[in-house]
C-alpha cells in the first residue's frame, strides 16, 4: 500500500463537492487535490467542512490558522501575512482554503489538503492545506491553512463548496498508508 | 511528488524514541530512492509542553549517538488559539539550527492532554549523496499546550556529504505515542 487514488469528483456548477464514503482507517493519510476550481459567482472563497460519524451535517467544531502570500499582476503589491478572517476559533462555519477567486474564463484555483488519520477516535483530527489561486483583482495568491476538527470521533465525510454560488472542479481522494 | 512506497510503519508506545536504521528490521535508507518521507500521526506526549525532533547518523557514525550530524534549519509558524485571543504568523530563533548538532525541533511546545496531538510530514532529499549536504523540509499540525492550532514549517539541511542512513525520532523531554510511517520517493 502506498498512494492511491480512491476517487475523482469532477463537478460542473455544483453547490458542492462531498465525499461521504472510503473516508475510514484503510489508510493514515488523505490527500486532496483540486483543479480547475471555478466559481459561478466572482470573488469568492473555496471552503472545507467535516461531517463525524453518526452525525449530521457539515458543521464540526473547528480551530485553524491562516496566512497567504500576495503579489499582483501589475506589480504593485506583494505581501506576507496572517490572516485574521480566514481562521476559525471553535468555529462551525465551513473553512475556506483559498483567497477569493475570480469567475472569469481562465480564473481558477488549485491546491491540496492534507487529513490525517480521520478514523482515529482518540485525538482530534489535523489537516492543512496550501493553495493558490488567480485572484479576482488579478493577482496571485497563495493560502495555508491549518488546523484541527475539534472531536474525538471519527470523521468520515468530507464537503468543499465555494462561500456562495456553485462551481467547476475537479477533486480527486487519495489514501497513503 | 512521485508515487511514494511504503517502506516501514512503527508504533510508538510510551516510547523514548523512535530509528529508522538501514537495513535493520527491513527499513531501506539508501540509494533506493531520491526523497524519503515520513508521515507522522497522532504524536502524543508524555509530557507536557515538549518538541517532537529529529538527528541523523551519517555512515562513518553508524551506531553512532546521534550527536555530530551539524545542521542549519529555518523555522516560522501561524499560530492561533482556541478563544480566539492570539493568532499570528512568526519567525522561531528559539526552534532554528545553526551548525549544531543538536535535534531539530519539527514540532514545538506540543499538549499532552488525551485528545492532544501532532500530524506532520518530514522530507529528506537524496541521503546517500556523498556530494553534497543533505536538505530536508517539514510541516506540521499541531495542538499546542496551550489550546492553540499551531503550523509550523521547518527547512534545512544537514552540512554533511557523508551519506546518511540512519534517523532517530524522540520528545525533547519524555516519552510519546504515535505512528511513523516510513516512504520512499523514486
Amino acid at each position: 500500500m502506498a498512494m492511491d487514488l480512491i476517487t475523482t469528483d469532477a463537478s460542473s456548477n455544483a453547490a458542492s463537492s462531498d465525499f461521504t464514503s472510503s473516508i475510514d482507517s484503510t489508510y493514515k493519510l488523505y490527500i486532496f487535490k483540486f483543479y480547475d476550481v471555478n466559481p459561478a459567482t466572482d470573488d469568492v472563497k473555496f471552503s472545507v467542512q467535516f461531517n463525524v460519524a453518526g452525525q449530521s451535517g457539515f458543521n464540526e467544531t473547528i480551530t485553524t490558522t491562516a496566512f497567504r502570500a500576495i503579489h499582483n499582476e501589475a506589480d504593485s503589491e506583494a505581501a506576507l501575512a496572517y490572516q485574521t478572517g480566514g481562521d476559525q476559533a471553535q468555529g462551525t462555519a465551513y473553512q475556506i482554503i483559498t483567497d477569493s477567486i475570480g469567475s472569469g474564463g481562465d480564473e481558477s484555483g488549485a491546491g491540496e489538503l492534507f487529513l490525517f488519520n480521520p478514523s482515529n477516535t482518540t485525538y482530534v483530527k489535523h489537516f492543512y492545506s496550501t493553495t493558490t489561486i488567480l485572484q479576482a483583482d488579478d493577482s496571485a495568491r497563495q493560502y495555508f491553512i491549518a488546523g484541527y476538527v475539534n472531536a474525538t470521533g471519527a470523521v468520515d465525510e468530507v464537503s468543499f463548496k465555494m462561500a456562495s454560488g456553485n462551481m467547476d472542479a475537479v477533486i480527486k481522494m487519495y489514501g497513503v498508508g | 511528488m512521485g508515487i511514494p512506497t511504503l517502506i516501514k510503519t512503527q508504533t510508538a508506545s510510551n516510547s523514548a524514541s523512535l530509528d529508522f536504521v538501514d537495513g535493520t528490521s527491513d527499513v531501506v535508507f539508501d540509494s533506493t530512492y531520491d526523497e524519503y518521507m515520513f508521515v507522522f500521526t497522532d504524536i502524543n506526549p508524555a509530557t507536557d509542553d515538549v518538541q517532537l525532533t529529529f538527528q541523523v547518523n551519517a555512515t562513518d557514525d553508524a551506531g553512532g549517538d546521534y550527536d555530530t550530524s551539524l545542521i542549519t534549519s529555518t523555522f516560522f509558524n501561524s499560530y492561533h488559539d482556541e478563544a480566539d485571543s492570539a493568532s499570528g504568523l512568526q519567525y522561531s530563533t528559539t526552534f532554528d539550527l545553526a551548525q549544531s548538532a543538536s535535534f531539530q525541533t519539527i514540532s514545538q511546545s506540543q499538549g499532552n492532554g488525551a485528545d492532544e496531538s501532532a500530524a506532520l510530514i518530514l522530507h529528506i532529499f537524496n541521503p546517500s549523496s556523498t556530494t553534497y549536504v543533505k536538505h530536508f523540509y517539514a510541516r506540521c499540525e499541531s495542538n499546542h499546550q496551550a489550546n492553540y492550532a499551531q503550523d509550523n514549517f521547518i527547512a534545512g539541511y544537514i552540512n554533511d556529504t557523508t551519506a546518511i542512513d540512519e534517523i532517530r525520532f524522540k520528545m525533547s523531554s519524555g516519552n510519546f505515542d504515535g505512528c511513523i510511517q516510513m516512504y520512499g520517493i523514486s
